[in-house]
């Protein structure tokens, strides 16, 4: 995941660095016109104009299909598919143009389909009869295909009298290009992304979960690894006008990584980064609308970017965020029971004489300033571990806080008898892996320790292990006369 | 021990003959055995001995340079209906996107041919199998949050699922905890008595003898294929796993670096 955000981080700076510098490639949807920027997006949301209709159509159709495909791409781990795809196809543009001398759609189409899956074919043969792996064989056919392709768009755009406008858009996208007939090829290939998808779901699933095990069963998987491989150069093809062969594979990816990131399931996965897609879509078409001189490749993928970020930092379960709160509530949780266990301490060293304990008496035992001291005991009330009564200066430990103070002890020194007693540690050994253990032992795993221990009462240093029955009364100065601790059961 | 091997009773597993290469280099050399029906084989024999390759190619994920097999007197392609697989487990990606019910589901999915939706009653048999193993608690668990013991139970409930005639294991005991090793030992019985055939490839030999009722030796070629009691002798062991075929691995570099 590291090294794909890295790429992410690569490929936002990358179409950074476009809106100010590709001028010349990039596209804009809203002519140069003088428009407030609320009367631009008004525009945009009436869909008045024509090639914007179609650009957002082109853009919406075009996320859904790079979302659903990028997912699977993730899950096998062929990211860089993409890339290498949508570069090979780039030949296969130029020839496409050649053949009919216009910008016809359909004829780029299946130029370049051709050209993306002899890409597909070149990379699988060099993984198959070379030693080389499919990383470096990825590495130069991308590299090769798409030096071709730049050499011939050269050679047409220095041929007299062809059609040739707008052909340089394809290695930038421009969706604001995007021809009625465009827009219906794109249809037709997200019509049929989802429908086979739809159909294969199970197929697809289990063919890229265990590969071997889906041959086992009788499934072409071979057959389905190709029928996926082509629906992604569909995608793709149908996709450069919008973004352009060095982001297409951006729309693929960063919308199915955002949404890998926030669940477990693959159909919500697909779900999400079909969504994330659209979204990136949008948003990239409506700020290159709005901002005049916007290129709309470059948007989208920072749009999809931003997506990627959001899931990264705020994801509920896997998010950067939420780890960090995880961990700080934890860290805070076990703050808290060390304070209860130097209360207990105190408590302990005076035989339980007297139910509550001075600042100064619990920092000494913390060997820290009565501030800090008394900082510690005020978390403790704020979260009903203990009290201070307003006339007093002392702190008195609540049922529950005696209750969690009394495990905590017990825990520890349980674990520390097991130490020694199962695991031949020596007594003075023990206590800094207890400190540890003390607030992660569950209810079960206490009741199995003592059982090994025979029900023990003492540590290894000869001190009380507080009981269950400890645990369950009160404070033994108030229901129990004061009686001492880890004597609840004699009675 | 062979029973009389009918038209209309055929053996599970018939190999006549099988060779197969990597790359050009053999790793398995004219294997010949017809496993009988309600056997529980263990096959065993040491690293490189060609123990995964043997099943992969019985069931055609590894192409065969010579040779051919059959299963209840067909080809595989024909009969991986009543074949159940449980692969290695390092075998594929556990922190893909599917759930412990997922997984199993996926060993109804042969049953149901291509483009036909798991129902009700499939899921009903998925939950059964996932009980079976005692994973039925963590059905909706994602995969990658299992311990190694219990991804590899609910690899079996997916062979389970399968509800097939024979099964090919690869190392199921790899890596699993002592009280899964046992519950799979008590499963793998269960399977057998139920009449079904079962190749085990297993890694410790300590335990071969006790676990499995049939051992199949192996070290590029077969060793020896019997009743564990009668094969499972100090001679065999020492020709399969002591006495190197020097000369057929030798050979078998040369070939491979064959242009």
């Amino acid at each position: 995941m590291n090294r794909g955000s890295l790429r992410w981080l690569g490929l936002a700076v990358l179409a950074f660095g476009c809106l100010f510098c590709t001028d010349v490639w990039a596209a804009r949807i809203s002519e140069i016109k003088e428009y407030s920027i609320l009367e631009q997006a008004a525009r945009f949301f009436t869909l008045r104009d024509p090639s914007l209709r179609n650009a957002l159509i082109g853009s919406v159709l075009m996320g859904v299909s790079c979302g659903l495909l990028g997912s699977f791409l993730i899950v096998r781990k062929q990211a860089l598919m993409g890339d290498a795809l949508s570069h090979a196809v780039l030949p296969g543009v130029a020839l496409g143009f050649l053949w009919s001398l216009t910008k016809n759609p359909l004829a780029i189409f299946v130029g370049a389909t051709a050209a993306g899956l002899l890409g597909a074919a070149t990379v699988h043969a060099v993984r198959t009869t070379t030693k080389h792996k499919e990383d470096a064989a990825l590495g130069f056919v991308l590299a090769a295909f798409f030096a071709a392709g730049v050499c011939l768009l050269t050679m047409i755009n220095n041929l007299p009298g062809a059609q040739k406008s707008g052909l340089d858009k394809f290695m930038f996208g421009q969706a604001a290009a995007l021809g009625d007939g465009d827009v219906i090829l794109m249809a037709v290939v997200t019509g049929l992304v989802v429908v086979i998808l739809a159909l294969g779901y199970k197929e697809f699933k289990v063919t890229s979960f265990d590969s071997g095990f889906a041959r086992a069963i009788g499934f072409p998987a071979q057959g389905i690894h190709y029928t996926l491989m082509l629906l992604l150069a569909f995608s793709i093809v149908v996709s450069l006008q919008a973004v352009g062969v060095v982001l297409v594979s951006a729309m693929l990816v960063t919308p199915a990584a955002a949404a890998y990131l926030l669940t477990d399931r693959l159909g919500r996965m697909l779900l999400l980064a079909a969504v994330f897609g659209v979204v990136a879509g949008a948003v990239g078409s409506f700020l290159s609308f709005v901002g005049h001189d916007m290129p709309t490749g470059p948007l989208m993928v920072l749009a999809g970017s931003a997506v990627f970020a959001a899931a990264l930092f705020f994801g509920p379960r896997y998010g950067i965020f939420a780890r960090w709160w995880k961990q700080q509530s934890r860290a805070a949780r076990t703050r808290r029971e060390n304070t209860l266990k130097s209360v207990y301490h105190v408590l302990e060293k005076r035989s339980f004489q007297g139910d509550s304990v001075s600042w100064q008496e619990l920092a000494e035992q913390r060997r820290e300033t009565e501030d800090e001291a008394r900082h510690l005991g005020d978390e403790l009330c704020r979260h009903q571990l203990a009290t201070r009564p307003r006339d007093q200066a002392d702190l008195f430990l609540t049922p529950s806080g005696w209750q969690r103070a009394c495990e905590i002890v017990r825990n520890h020194r349980l674990w520390e008898l097991y130490l020694t007693n199962a695991a031949h540690m020596a007594a003075d050994h023990v206590h800094e892996d207890a400190e540890k253990i003390e607030h992660v032992l569950g209810e079960d795993t206490v009741r199995e320790l003592e059982r090994r221990l025979n029900y023990a009462t003492h540590d290894p240093h000869g001190k009380i292990i507080p009981g269950l029955a400890d645990v369950q009364s009160g404070l033994p100065s108030l229901t129990r006369g004061g009686r001492a601790v880890g004597f609840g059961s004699d009675t | 021990m062979t029973a009389a091997v009918t038209s209309e009773n055929p053996p599970p597993l018939e190999i006549h003959d099988l060779t197969v290469a990597y790359y050009k280099k053999p790793v398995l050399y004219g294997i010949d055995v017809t496993v009988p029906a309600g056997k529980l084989v263990g096959i065993i024999g040491p690293n490189g001995a060609g123990k995964s390759t043997l099943i992969k190619a019985a069931m055609g994920l590894l192409p065969a340079s010579s040779g051919w097999v059959k299963i209840f007197g067909e080809p595989f392609h024909k009969a991986c209906g009543r074949v159940g697989y449980v692969p290695q487990r390092e075998s594929v990606d556990w922190d893909f996107p599917v759930n412990v019910m997922d997984v199993v589901l996926m060993g109804r999915y042969g049953r149901l041919g291509l483009f036909r939706r798991p129902t009700a009653a499939d899921r009903d048999v998925a939950r059964a199998c996932l009980d079976k193993v005692k994973m039925l608690p963590f059905a909706s668990r994602q995969i990658g949050n299992l311990s190694g013991g219990q991804q590899q139970r609910v690899f079996l409930a997916r062979a389970l699922a399968q509800e097939s005639d024979l099964y090919f294991m690869d190392e199921p005991f790899s890596g699993v905890d002592a009280a899964t090793e046992s519950a799979i030992v008590v499963l793998l019985q269960e399977l057998k008595d139920r009449g079904k055939t079962l190749l085990v490839v297993h890694h410790d030999l300590a335990t071969a003898r006790e676990y499995f009722d049939t051992l199949l030796l192996l070290n590029m070629r077969l060793v020896a294929f019997g009743p564990t009691a009668e094969v499972f002798t100090h001679e065999i062991l020492q020709k399969t796993y002591g006495g190197r075929l020097t000369i057929l691995s030798e050979v078998a570099e040369v070939v491979g670096r064959q242009p």
